[in-house]
């Protein structure tokens, strides 16, 4: 229905390419992107703007607008906000070490999933060897304590009933209960009750009291939309509880609500419930949370390869070519990839003021068969010929010609088109060293030039190429 | 909590101030449409729609020459009234009907199909309930104590059983009763799943053979659902090609403005709503007053 933001924002920068360096207006135009995708994931809209003010604040601070890929750039800039947010050091369950027994209560609206959450934190906890007991206090709706008893039965968890009709009774006698049983944890379900239902609201207050739990978790539906900031505020000032389980996330919700919650009331997610069976209660990560609220699940891909490209031996591979120049090894890896992709041409388009160094391209540097004849020419080359081309003279040249099945001609036109890229090498490196280009955005460069092409978009910096090539012909 | 105040302070603002306008006149600015936008946001209408809804609002009112503030607003209540697919009939009141209830877990299906029975027997309907949801643990026993609340029989099978066997079994049931109005809630399942879509795709064909009745397939929507309602009622009307809907949980400050663009997509009629706890808690659909109810009621401050 959407395309996820990702695919947005590289349109955006598509359509600014060229233009040379992004300016605020343009930060602006992918900024309302960011907006439309988390309103689209039901992320709050006040939320929204507070967030991307301050991811907006980032991307002109940092040097996302001089990097080579704005559009993955502003992504990982609003990724990283996003995880930051979403993220927290106490997420783990803590449960007071030298309480007998330990409790935890669970609240939430109506339909939101707490009684299958209680079955499923029950199993959680008895499989790292807790004797966890569920105390059936959700005694309004039809059934609800049944629901509980055959959830319990089938994880093999004791279920408190007590008299079926005062929960806070029941919540007591629970804990009483699992004292004299030998359980460690009650785990307490409450009835769902609307935040505006001042009694019912009193009576989760009223069992809190009374019971004092070690956690009170509120279950949160991921399809939740923009109303559950006014749930989560009423509960959080009530109940003040101490954390989230997110319900229902095997669907294909964004659960924008997740980060809502979070801004809020500043409660962490602890657990996601990801299916039917008991065992589907996950520990939450806010780096895949972030990434499903952003619609980047199918295109993690394209950040990761970034990443990937920067790698330790790419790098330290760029950062020879840089200082030491570029050799023909270094020509023959390019030409290969020259082969997959737009190549050096791409990453120029790419780069801030990449169009000038653009036009200082060797003529005919990426013609497919001239590519192959380069190859040949560079195979018959010593490695001592290959590290440091200047020492290649008259007769060398002429091996080098024998040996490949080109002429001398075609030897030295190679060697000139090395000399034209050491050239350009050394005004990157000049580029880099007035800080024009973050060192960054120099290695993520290097090591496309000699990797895989950069994600996305090759064949159109290809045609733009050619388009130019041609121009300058006529 | 600084930003929890903040939060409440706006959001009642916002209200406030949309009032104010839409009431005391004077010229709209510019502060006045973002507030109208994140309104309707607010209300779950969706970036998208909003965004284009207030344009249009825009151009209409230069075109009408719409200035003050119970102008702007009725003409923006009629226009979201005029996105919801009219009912070109009731499941419920024309009867002999068979109606299917389906939906994502927790949308409120049993309740809804529990009221909606005392509903048609206090309507004079011979009601007949077959509890599909042979899967949730204690569905049926939920669904029993509603059919004793409202006094109609309750047709089942045990928990684990083929639902299209139930539907099945209610049917026959129906034909030897002489019911009119035959209610089969079926278990929740989320759209994504594709095998239990498949399986409620035979409960719907084997509910459509066997029925001498029309049948009908009601997709329950909860109100607090965000955008994602849209994928869901998708999801569900391509696998079972459903005539309309039921909105639930509307008696909280959610104002299921994903109902909109689920009624106006998929050319579903809504056909019921509820409002509340109570047993007959199920309201009769206006589109008027729901698109009022999310644009904000005209309460003054």
């Amino acid at each position: 229905m959407f395309n996820s933001l990702q695919d947005r924002l590289q349109d955006t920068f598509d359509r600014l390419r060229g233009k040379g360096r992004l300016t605020e207006d343009d930060i602006n135009v992918a900024m309302r992107e960011i907006r439309l995708a988390l309103l689209e994931a039901d992320v709050n809209f006040r939320v929204v703007k507070r967030f991307v003010a301050v991811c907006k604040e980032r991307c002109l601070a940092a040097d996302v607008l001089d990097s080579l890929t704005p559009a993955q750039n502003v992504v990982r800039v609003v990724l990283e906000e996003l995880t930051q947010l979403l993220g927290s050091t106490e997420s783990a369950l803590t449960l007071a070490p030298n309480r007998h027994p330990n409790s935890i209560m669970l609240v939430g609206l109506q339909g939101s999933g707490k009684t299958t959450a209680a079955a499923k934190l029950a199993y959680l906890l008895k499989k790292q060897g807790q004797r966890p007991m569920l105390a059936a206090c959700d005694v309004y709706r039809p059934a609800a304590i049944d629901q509980l008893q055959t959830l319990g039965a089938e994880v093999g968890v004791p279920v408190y009933t007590g008299d079926r009709t005062d929960p806070v009774a029941i919540a007591t006698g629970a804990v009483k209960a699992a004292a004299d049983e030998d359980a460690t944890v009650v785990i307490i379900d409450t009835a769902g009750r609307l935040q505006i239902d001042e009694v019912m609201m009193a009576e989760a207050v009223a069992i809190k009291n009374a019971v004092r739990p070690d956690q009170v978790l509120m279950v949160v539906d991921a399809m939740a939309g923009q109303d559950i900031v006014n749930v989560v505020t009423e509960f959080s000032e009530q109940t003040d509880f101490d954390g989230v389980i997110m319900s229902k996330l095997d669907g294909d919700a964004r659960g924008g609500g997740a980060l809502s919650v979070r801004e809020v009331t500043g409660k962490p997610i602890k657990f996601v419930s990801m299916g039917e069976k008991p065992d589907s209660l996950e520990v939450f990560h806010p780096d895949r949370m972030a990434k499903r609220i952003l619609g980047m699940g199918d295109v993690v891909g394209i950040i990761e390869r970034a990443e990937e490209l920067a790698d330790a031996e790419a790098i330290a591979d760029a950062e020879r070519m840089l200082n030491e120049g570029f050799t023909m090894d270094d020509m023959l890896k390019q030409v290969n990839t020259i082969r997959k992709m737009g190549g050096l041409a791409k990453i120029l388009g790419m780069l801030p003021g990449g169009e000038r160094l653009m036009g200082q391209m060797p003529e005919g540097g990426i013609d497919e068969s001239v590519v192959s004849r380069m190859e040949a020419m560079i195979f018959s080359m010593t490695p001592q010929e290959r590290a440091r081309p200047k020492i290649i003279n008259g007769m060398r040249r002429a091996r080098i010609a024998k040996g490949s099945g080109r002429s001398v001609q075609e030897v030295n036109q190679l060697l000139r088109q090395w000399d034209e890229m050491n050239k350009m090498m050394g005004k990157l490196r000049s580029l880099q060293n007035n800080g024009q280009l973050s060192p960054r955005a120099m290695k993520q460069m290097a090591a496309q030039m000699q990797n895989q092409p950069a994600p996305g978009g090759g064949n159109r910096a290809q045609r733009r190429m050619q388009a130019r090539k041609k121009g300058r012909r006529r | 909590m600084a930003l929890l105040d903040r939060l409440k302070r706006g959001l009642s603002r916002s209200r406030e101030a949309l009032n104010e306008i839409l009431y005391f006149g004077g010229e709209v600015d510019e502060d006045f449409w973002e507030d109208l936008e994140d309104t309707l946001v607010m209300g779950d209408l969706g970036a998208e729609v909003a965004l284009s809804v207030v344009d249009d609002l825009r151009d209409e009112a230069a075109r009408r020459g719409l200035r003050t503030d119970r102008q702007l607003r009725a003409a923006l209540i009629d226009r979201l009234a005029a996105e919801f697919t009219p009912a070109t009939g009731d499941p419920f009141d024309d009867r002999p009907s068979c109606v299917l209830f389906v939906g994502i877990n927790g949308a409120g299906k049993t309740t809804t199909v529990g009221k909606l029975a005392n509903a048609g027997k206090n309507d004079g309907a011979r009601v007949i309930i077959g509890c599909g949801d042979t899967f949730r643990a204690a569905a049926l026993e939920q669904l029993e104590i509603w059919a004793s609340r409202a006094g109609v029989p309750i047709i089942s099978r045990p928990r684990g059983a083929d639902p299209a066997s139930v539907c099945y079994d209610v049917l026959e049931a129906a034909e030897e009763q002489g019911s009119n109005l035959v209610l089969i809630d079926t278990a929740g399942r989320l759209h994504t799943s594709q095998d239990l879509m498949r399986e409620l795709q035979k409960v719907v064909s084997v509910t459509r053979k066997k029925a001498t009745m029309p049948v009908s397939v009601v997709l329950v929507v909860d109100a607090t659902t965000g955008q994602n309602g849209l994928n869901q009622a998708k999801e569900f009307n391509d696998a079972l090609a459903l005539d309309g809907l039921i909105i639930t949980k509307l008696d909280g400050t959610a104002k299921g403005g994903i109902a909109i663009a689920i009624s106006h997509t998929l050319k579903l009629p809504i056909y019921r709503i509820g409002v509340g706890e109570a047993i007959e808690d199920f309201q009769r659909f206006d589109a008027h007053d729901f698109a009022t109810a999310l644009v904000g009621d005209g309460s003054l401050v």
